[in-house]
């Protein structure tokens, strides 16, 4: 069974269960993760963060931000959707496309780091993949994900990790984060 | 947010709720982007059948249609009256079954009669998505929904913003006019007010149940208006004098460089195309930064793949069923 895709824009819900990462843990991840780029980028030279919509977007401005703060550059952020290049396209009503921005640069050449907010069944980032095969030629394509959930249905894997969190497939976790729901949270039920 | 468009048919603009109407524009600005990547190409539509089906003379709709499906990566089969079986005599279902056994997923279909289009979606001859590229004197919806982007994009361009109030004059030969009519609909859908601008013998009878205003005088008009819209005065569907003569239209119909400097500075010039230079537009209004005619023709190939893909691109039942309940799944 393939777990079914989050509807990503709509908010997540207040009520969820268990607190798993409150607003200090998901900062906290986030630092290391954007100090793990640079370390594997050796700087921050020719990286382009690439967030998936919705949230994937804020996270990866969030990196963008920490990066300028310890080495004062600017790293060109866009955002990648991934709709039509998903594998359940058909099978479900066709959805409202969000929006794709690749910075002036391109991605031709860089190394571009995917940034999403949870690692699940891995078809998204397949799709992500996909899409930007139609947009250009990255020397390197790198993932980073705020929650790694397992029970990946493909080969991927991320590079980049802001807490492993064994789960059932019964259960679900919500990422909130507070430009898109008020508050930074990521919650297990 | 997930608005699954009810239909599997465009057939009309009246058909198109405020929400369809605002799914189609935002999915279509999205594609408009895709214009300036290297690649012109997405998935979407992969192995869908969408055929061309067009008994009266286009270029830019048919050409609009087809670089959005292949843009989309369907399989698009073009068929035109001129040279195949239609001009021999066939009629509309035996050519609707002829699509179907091809497995036609979607038809694309102008059609000189009014009408046509809602035949071939409600007769039971197919189970194609019908979409109206233009029927007769009637309708042409995904016209009114490539001027509704662009003046969306001159006159609302921040998310967040609408046509509501916005004022737009469509001026000309609005009887014969399936676009006048379109617009009309999608325009006051979207919250703009429409003043149809023409000559007593141009406006349609019934004109009053249009939801817009009527105007014989296009001088009133032009200062208060934030969109104006040329329409060509279409001869070929003219069995009578509607007018004493081209040069006396033009005087009082025609949008030329001194009518043009009574509009505000922020109003832009359309026309749906084609158009006849010193007849309803001289060149140098067609020509001028107020013009966005070339620009209509780009929009339209990202309207047509937001059309094409929110009525093809997901599961078929769903577009027309069960759209309310996979909304509220997550």
């Amino acid at each position: 069974m393939s777990p079914t895709h989050p509807e990503i824009d709509s908010p997540a819900p207040a009520d969820a269960g268990r607190t798993v990462l409150d607003a200090r843990d998901v900062s906290r991840a986030l630092t290391r993760i954007s100090h793990e780029i640079l370390e594997r980028n050796r700087g921050s030279r020719d990286l382009v963060l690439l967030g998936i919509p919705t949230r994937g977007v804020h996270l990866a401005h969030r990196i963008a931000a920490k990066i300028s703060e310890v080495e004062g550059i600017e790293v060109p952020v866009g955002s990648l959707d991934v709709t039509m290049y998903r594998d359940d396209l058909r099978m479900r009503p066709a959805r409202a496309l969000l929006p794709t921005e690749i910075p002036p640069g391109g991605i031709d050449d860089k190394t571009v780091v995917l940034v999403d907010d949870v690692l699940y069944s891995g078809r998204t980032i397949r799709a992500a993949l996909d899409a930007m095969n139609d947009i250009g030629r990255p020397r390197a394509v790198r993932l980073a994900v705020l929650v790694d959930r397992g029970h990946r249905d493909l080969p991927i894997r991320a590079d980049f990790v802001g807490k492993n969190l064994p789960t059932s497939t019964a259960e679900s976790v919500a990422v909130r984060l507070t430009e898109h729901d008020g508050e930074d949270s990521v919650t297990i039920r | 947010m997930t608005v699954p468009m009810k239909s599997r048919h465009l057939l009309s603009a009246a058909d198109l709720t405020r929400d369809d109407a605002e799914l189609i524009l935002a999915t279509a600005a999205e594609l408009r982007s895709l214009a300036d990547r290297p690649i012109k190409k997405l998935p979407a539509l992969r192995g869908r059948t969408i055929v061309n089906l067009f008994f009266e003379d286009s270029t830019r709709t048919r050409i609009s249609f087809e670089a959005a499906a292949k843009r989309l990566s369907a399989d698009v089969i073009n068929f035109s009256a001129k040279g195949s079986s239609l001009s021999k005599g066939e009629s509309l279902k035996d050519t609707a079954l002829t699509l179907e056994a091809m497995g036609a997923d979607a038809v694309v279909v102008r059609h000189w009669a009014s009408g046509a289009p809602h035949n071939l979606a409600n007769a039971g001859w197919s189970r194609s998505s019908v979409i109206n590229a233009g029927d007769g004197t009637h309708e042409h919806p995904t016209q009114a929904l490539l001027d509704a982007f662009t003046m969306t994009r001159h006159l609302a361009p921040e998310k967040g913003q609408s046509l509501d109030g916005r004022r737009v004059a469509i001026v000309g030969d609005v009887l014969h006019s399936r676009v006048a009519r379109s617009n009309a609909l999608l325009l006051h859908t979207l919250g703009a007010e429409v003043t149809l601008v023409a000559p007593p013998t141009l406006l349609p009878y019934g004109v009053e149940t249009w939801n817009a205003q009527t105007s014989y005088d296009l001088d009133s008009v032009l200062p208060k208006t934030d969109v104006v819209m040329m329409l060509r005065v279409q001869r070929e569907r003219m069995n009578a004098s509607y007018f004493p003569s081209v040069r006396e239209y033009s005087r009082r119909y025609g949008l030329d460089a001194r009518r043009m400097a009574t509009l505000q500075d922020h109003a832009i010039v359309m026309h749906p195309g084609p158009m006849i230079r010193g007849m309803e537009i001289t060149a140098d209004v067609a020509d001028s930064q107020r013009s966005v005619i070339v620009e209509q023709v780009t929009n339209g190939v990202a309207v047509r793949m937001a059309v094409l893909y929110l009525l093809l691109g997901g599961s078929e039942s769903a577009v027309a069923t069960n759209a309310q309940d996979e909304s509220e799944q997550q």
